[in-house]
């Protein structure tokens, strides 16, 4: 039994990884049209340094994802804190109504958001990419957070104002705290989201402001160059240093409660 | 350390009544249990007085001030929750210095008061551990001593021993009941372990659906209670119904009982309740009131025997007698049992 799950964990390390190690590895790889033998090379990334539209792609991703893991996380987690400390009016309906859209596919949550926004005249570019990321991350992180919830009970709040805190000071002083890991862990989510965003973001982009898969997807379709993997092992590295850092912090999968 | 009021306090959620015209008086430096079943109110009436629920009527006042619009935070309260909610992030040191921090006592000051209180529940050096690392009945122990550290107005726990086993829980009465006497808070306790209500207390409050059926000293709770829902909820009773004929009652069996309580007039009905232990199998020098019943069930539990009886015409009885002469009686024998007019009380239905 144990051979087999162990054999069966390699074997889906090795389906998720062997594709990012190839790619990563090509990166590295003198010819152009991913011939062996190989032979080490930096002129792909030395390519990239000169790509301005690749390189202002990646940076618009980036200042894209964290605004939209910033602005995301604050909404949703605010949104959290309603739906598990308050009761108010309509509360089961909003609960009910922010999961779908995780569940949507997001051709048709981008056709809505491009014909809305034209409609609206939103319109498009970084904006209205910085409005469809956010409203798409938001139902992540209050899925996120409020999980974290659970695990925050509530007479801790209870507990601090019995000893003089107000509401707001005894959320800043307890609750948040406790609950740090999850917004952490729903920020990199919000991040993710982001930064993953094909489909939704090609739709709001203009040709003067796009993203990097979106700039990725159009130089394929006009050839491939390894300068894609340089790229491409670049924002790896930085998202996989995002992920470590969250889960050093964070450990996730710690079943300790918080009571 | 100073008295609690509640005047005329109701509360309801929807259409259900939770609390139904509350007054009553806590003094200062008094102990008292607000017992009854589940359901009753205790929770809502703690936490009326806490400040974390408005009532839609009536008064609170801690002291001379009427607090009835002053929020938790403002009203300088120590509680005491059953699930200890500690707060998990911080060390024991600092969840005890929380509310000193709050009231804007900082540095050596705090140290000093936080040191002191951790002393007083016996955890004095546990101040750099974290919550995790206690025992549930530590845990107890430094969720009383930063609800105390504050000189709170009133002390006020909801249950709080109840997720501790019986050994710990025992225990930790005694130190509550030490903590309380050393400091001389205002405490109010709820519970709805009745022996715990009578030990602790200087003074029991009965709640029956939302209202206060009796308050007073644990002794006269038990001995005089004022209503059959009292006299069944504290302890153990027996209940005869009969009318009342010159100042006596006479069953439907025809039995003549005497009771020194105050009777209603000739023909009113009435209830009597008689405590388990305060009746006895007859012997010669008995006392006026009999009745003889047949044994149907016999407990046998070391020091005590108790009997569950019938009589006659149906009516259930139970009888706790000390296993003094280490003679039991067999299901199925007739007994006669007498007991006092003393202590046969007429109570309300
Ligand atoms: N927020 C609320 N909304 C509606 N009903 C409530 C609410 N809080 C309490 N109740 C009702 O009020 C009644 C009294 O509740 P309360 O918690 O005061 O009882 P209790 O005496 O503390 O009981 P227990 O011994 O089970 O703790 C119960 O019938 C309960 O269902
Ligand atoms: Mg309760």
């Amino acid at each position: 039994m144990r051979q087999i799950g162990r054999f069966y964990l390699i074997a889906i390390l090795l389906f998720l990884y062997t594709p990012i190690a190839v790619m990563m590895a090509m990166g590295f790889n003198e010819s152009p049209l991913y011939e062996l033998p190989f032979t080490f090379s930096t002129r792909w990334y030395e390519a990239l340094l000169s790509n301005q539209p690749l390189l202002r792609a990646g940076a618009n991703s980036i200042i894209i994802a964290l605004i939209t893991a910033v602005i995301a996380t604050t909404l949703g987690t605010m949104a959290s804190v309603a739906l598990s400390r308050r009761t108010f009016r309509g509360k089961s309906l909003l609960q009910v109504l922010l999961l779908p859209p995780i569940a949507i596919p997001w051709l048709i949550t981008g056709t809505a958001m491009l014909i809305f926004f034209y409609w609206s005249g939103i319109g498009r570019g970084m904006h209205a990419l910085l409005i469809g990321h956010v409203a798409l991350a938001i139902p992540y992180v209050v899925l996120v957070v409020g999980t974290g919830f659970k695990t925050v009970r509530a007479d801790l709040e209870e507990a601090a104002m019995s000893l003089g805190s107000t509401p707001v000071h005894a959320f800043f002083s307890v609750t948040l705290p406790l609950l740090y890991p999850s917004i952490l862990g729903a920020a990199l989510f919000a991040f993710a989201v982001s930064l993953d965003q094909f489909v939704i973001s090609y739709f709001l982009a203009t040709p003067g402001y796009t993203t990097l898969p979106v700039q990725i997807y159009s130089a394929i379709r006009k050839g491939f160059t390894p300068e894609i993997n340089a790229i491409s092992t670049l924002l790896l590295l930085g998202s996989m240093a995002a992920i470590l850092i969250f889960a050093r912090f964070a450990k996730p999968g710690d079943t300790r409660d918080k009571r | 350390m100073t008295n609690v009021k509640v005047k005329s306090v109701a509360k309801t959620y929807g259409p259900i009544p939770v609390l139904t015209d509350i007054s009553t008086e806590f003094p200062e430096g008094s102990f008292t249990s607000l017992l009854g079943p589940s359901g009753s109110g205790k929770t809502t009436l703690l936490r009326i007085i806490a400040g974390f629920i408005k009532p839609d009527e009536g008064v609170i006042m801690i002291g001379n001030n009427d607090v009835t619009n002053v929020p938790v935070w403002g009203r300088n309260i120590g509680m005491m929750f059953q699930s200890y909610a500690l707060f998990p992030h911080m060390t024991i040191a600092q969840n005890v210095a929380f509310g000193l921090e709050r009231r804007g006592i900082k540095g050596e000051a705090a140290h000093k008061e936080v040191d002191r209180a951790l002393e007083m529940v016996r955890l004095w050096g546990f101040g750099d551990r974290t919550p995790k690392q206690l025992s549930g009945g530590q845990q107890q122990r430094v969720a009383l001593a930063r609800a105390i550290v504050i000189k709170p107005s009133v002390l006020l726990l909801d249950e709080p021993l109840s997720a501790l086993d019986r050994r710990l829980r025992q225990e930790m009465q005694v130190e509550l009941l030490r903590i309380q006497r050393e400091s001389g808070l205002t405490t109010i306790f709820v519970t709805h372990d009745q022996e715990e209500a009578l030990t602790l207390s200087d003074k029991v409050a009965i709640l029956d659906r939302g209202r206060i059926v009796q308050i007073g000293d644990p002794e006269t709770v038990y001995e005089k209670p004022l209503t059959r829902f009292a006299a069944e909820f504290l302890g153990d009773s027996n209940f005869l119904s009969g009318k009342v004929e010159n100042g006596a009652v006479r069953l439907s069996n025809g039995t003549v009982v005497r009771s020194d309580s105050a009777l209603p007039g000739n023909g009113a009905d009435v209830t009597l309740a008689i405590r388990p232990e305060k009746m006895s199998l007859a012997t010669a020098d008995s006392q006026p009131n009999r009745l003889s019943a047949r044994i149907t069930t016999v407990i046998y539990a070391g020091p005590v025997l108790s009997y569950i009886l019938e009589t006659p015409d149906g009516l259930p009885l139970k009888l706790f007698a000390q296993n003094r002469d280490g003679r039991v009686l067999r299901e199925g024998e007739t007994v006669s049992l007498s007991w006092s007019p003393e202590h046969t009380i007429a109570v309300a239905n």
